[in-house]
C-alpha cells in the first residue's frame, strides 16, 4: 500500500521551505518576469509589429511563463533533492519505509507545486501590462501542469546526479536557458531564416512555447498534437531516467 | 529471548573494491542491548546501514522478525529507528517540525501527545520551537535521538552515540537507552567507547576489517576473557625475586615494593595460595593484597591486534 502519510511528509516539508524563504521563491521571479514585460512588452514591444495578428506584449507572455516555469521547476526540484544529499538527511529518507516513486512524488510534487504557483502569479502580473485572452484555458492549465511536472522531473535527475553546487547549476546555466531563450519566448520560429527554423525543431522547448502558446491565441508553430507527444515523450524519459537511479541507486545508495 | 534480526553471511563489497563487510553472520536477541565494537572503517557503520536500508549487501540475508529487509522493506524498515552518527539534520527547521517530520516519513499519523512526551523526555521542550542550527552538539544529538524514536520502532540503532557528546550527556544518553530497553526496545550500537559497551551493553561483538570476530554476553567476556592481577604490597623492599617463587613469573613492581601475579580466575587452581605459602617460605613479609581484572578495552585491543 501506498505510503501517503510520508508522501504528505515530503511535500509538506518542501512548501513549509518554500513560505519560509518567500521572498526568494515567489517575489524575485515575479520582479525578474516584471522586469521582462516592461523592457520587452512595453518598451520594444510598443514599436514591435504584431505576430500572428498578437500585440509582440501579449505574445511573449507565454513564452516568458514558459522561460519562468522551466528554469524554476529545475531548480526547485534538482535543489530540492541535493540539499538532502549535502547534508546527509537523505539517509533518513533511505531508511524509510518508502518506495522510490513516493519520494519522487514527494519531491518532485513539491518543486512542480511551486513552479506552478510562480506561473500562476506571473500570469496574473502579466495582466497589469498588456491584454491577454486565453482562447483554450483548459489546454493552458494541462500545458503548464504537464511543463511544471516534466522539468521538475528533469531537475531532480540533476539534483541525484550534482555532486557539488557547481554541477547543480552547470546544465541549467549552460543548456536549459539558451534553449529556452532559443525556443521562441521572444520570438515565432517562423520568424527565422529555413535553415534555423529547421535547427529550432531540433530544440524540445520550440514545442512546449508553441504548444502553450496555442492554447493563448490559436496559433503555433508546431501542432499541437506533436507539441503534446513531445512533452510526453520527455516525460516518460525523465521517468525511466530516475527508475533507474533508483534501481541502481546511482549516487544515492552504495 | 527470540531473535529479532538475523544476519546470514553478509558480504559488502564498495564500488571502489573496498571489502567493507565479510561473510558476517550474527543474530540479535529481542530485547537485548548489543554493542558493536570496533576501530574506525572495521565496518560497523556499513553492518548497520545494510540493515536499516541505506547501503546494499552485495550478497548474504538479513532479516527483521523474520521478514527479508530487501523483500519486505516496508516491515522491517517501519519496525527499526536508526540515529546516525553524523548530526544530520535540516538546520533551518525547528525542533519539534523536524522530529514530526520523521514520524510521517514512517508512515505514522500526527500524534501531538506523543512528540510532546518524546520532546520532554529527551529534555528538549524548551528548545521545540529553536532552529536546529542554533543547538548545541549535544542537543542535536538529543534531536537525531527524538527523530528515530517518533515512529516508535521496536529496533533502535545507534551509531556511535556517543561521539562528540561530553561525559553528563553520555551518562544522560545511557540512562536513556537502559529506560528504552526496559521498555522492550531492541537496541544495537557501535561504539568507540569500552566504557559505554561495559556499563549498558548485555552482549559484546568486535568486529575489525569487516569481519566479526567474536560476539559474546558482556560478563562471560570478562570472566572467561579476563585475567586477573593478584598484586602483593610487602612489608619491606626487596632486591629481586626469590629463584624458589620463579615458577610464578612474578614481577617486581615499584623499585622492590610490589609483586604482582596474573592469573585466570575461571582456572581450576588460580595458584594464589602455593604462592602466598611459598612467599611466606621464601621469608617474605606481606603488607596488603589487592586484586584487578582485565577490562573490556584490553580484551578489545588484544583481539584486534591479533
Amino acid at each position: 500500500m501506498i505510503n501517503l502519510q510520508a508522501i504528505k511528509a515530503i511535500y509538506v516539508f518542501e512548501m513549509t521551505r518554500t513560505f519560509r524563504t518567500l521572498l526568494q521563491s515567489l517575489v524575485s521571479p515575479v520582479i525578474s518576469t516584471s522586469l521582462y514585460f516592461i523592457v520587452f512588452g512595453t518598451a520594444i514591444g510598443s514599436r514591435m509589429q504584431d505576430i500572428s495578428d498578437v500585440p509582440y506584449g501579449a505574445f511573449i507572455v507565454p513564452g516568458l511563463i514558459m522561460l519562468t516555469v522551466l528554469t524554476q521547476s529545475i531548480s526547485n526540484a534538482s535543489f530540492g533533492i541535493y540539499f538532502p544529499k549535502f547534508m546527509g538527511t537523505i539517509n533518513e529518507i533511505l531508511s524509510a519505509p518508502l518506495s522510490a516513486f513516493e519520494i519522487v512524488l514527494g519531491y518532485v510534487g513539491a518543486a512542480a507545486t511551486k513552479s506552478l504557483m510562480i506561473g500562476i502569479i506571473i500570469f496574473i502580473t502579466a495582466h497589469f501590462f498588456v491584454e491577454i485572452n486565453v482562447l483554450h484555458p483548459i489546454w493552458m492549465i494541462t500545458f503548464l501542469v504537464l511543463t511544471c511536472v516534466t522539468f521538475s522531473l528533469f531537475g531532480f535527475i540533476i539534483g541525484i546526479w550534482a555532486k557539488n553546487f557547481e554541477q547543480l547549476n552547470l546544465v541549467p546555466l549552460l543548456i536549459v536557458t539558451p534553449l529556452v531563450f532559443l525556443g521562441g519566448s521572444f520570438y515565432s520560429i517562423s520568424m527565422l531564416p529555413d535553415f534555423w527554423q529547421k535547427v529550432s525543431f531540433f530544440n524540445p522547448v520550440v514545442y512546449l512555447i508553441s504548444g502553450f502558446r496555442w492554447s493563448f491565441y490559436g496559433s503555433s508553430d508546431v501542432g499541437i498534437e506533436i507539441s503534446l507527444i513531445a512533452i510526453v515523450i520527455f516525460a516518460s524519459l525523465c521517468m525511466f531516467v530516475i527508475y533507474r537511479i533508483f534501481k541502481t541507486g546511482y549516487r544515492i545508495k552504495q | 529471548m527470540s531473535t529479532i534480526i538475523e544476519i546470514d553471511e553478509v558480504n559488502k563489497v564498495f564500488a571502489t573494491g573496498e571489502h567493507a563487510v565479510k561473510d558476517l553472520s550474527l543474530n540479535i536477541k529481542e530485547g537485548e542491548i548489543i554493542a558493536l565494537l570496533g576501530p574506525n572503517g572495521a565496518g560497523k557503520t556499513t553492518l548497520i546501514s545494510m540493515i536499516c536500508g541505506i547501503v546494499s549487501p552485495s550478497s548474504g540475508k538479513i532479516k527483521v522478525k523474520g521478514l527479508d529487509v530487501i523483500d519486505d522493506y516496508r516491515k522491517t524498515r517501519s519496525m527499526i529507528g536508526l540515529v546516525p552518527q553524523e548530526l544530520t539534520l535540516e538546520s533551518f527547521e525547528t525542533v519539534s517540525n523536524s522530529i514530526k517530520f520523521s514520524r510521517g516519513l514512517f508512515g505514522k499519523k500526527s500524534n501531538k501527545i506523543l512528540i510532546e512526551n518524546l520532546i520532554k523526555q529527551l529534555s528538549l521542550w524548551e528548545k521545540r520551537n529553536t532552529k536546529i542550527m542554533e543547538l548545541s552538539g549535544g542537543m542535536k544529538r538529543r534531536v537525531l535521538i527524538a527523530k528515530a524514536l517518533s515512529h516508535e520502532p521496536q529496533i533502535l540503532f545507534l551509531d556511535e552515540p556517543s561521539a562528540g557528546v561530553d561525559v553528563e550527556l553520555r551518562k544522560e544518553m545511557w540512562e536513556i537507552i537502559k529506560n528504552l530497553k526496559k521498555d522492550g526496545a531492541t537496541i544495537i550500537l557501535t561504539t568507540h567507547y569500552i566504557e559505554e559497551a561495559e556499563a549498558i551493553a548485555d552482549r559484546v561483538g568486535i568486529i575489525n576489517n569487516g569481519e566479526l570476530l567474536l560476539v559474546e554476553e558482556k560478563k562471560e567476556l570478562l570472566s572467561k576473557m579476563g585475567s586477573k592481577t593478584l598484586t602483593i604490597e610487602l612489608a619491606s623492599k626487596i632486591k629481586s625475586i626469590p629463584k624458589s617463587l620463579s615458577s610464578y613469573h612474578l614481577q617486581l613492581l615499584n623499585n622492590g615494593e610490589k609483586l604482582a601475579f596474573n592469573y585466570k580466575s575461571n582456572d581450576e587452581s588460580t595458584g594464589i595460595t602455593s604462592l602466598l605459602m611459598d612467599i611466606k617460605k621464601a621469608g617474605i613479609k606481606l603488607a596488603d593484597l589487592s586484586t584487578s581484572q582485565t577490562s573490556l578495552e584490553e580484551i578489545f585491543v588484544d583481539m584486534v591486534n591479533k
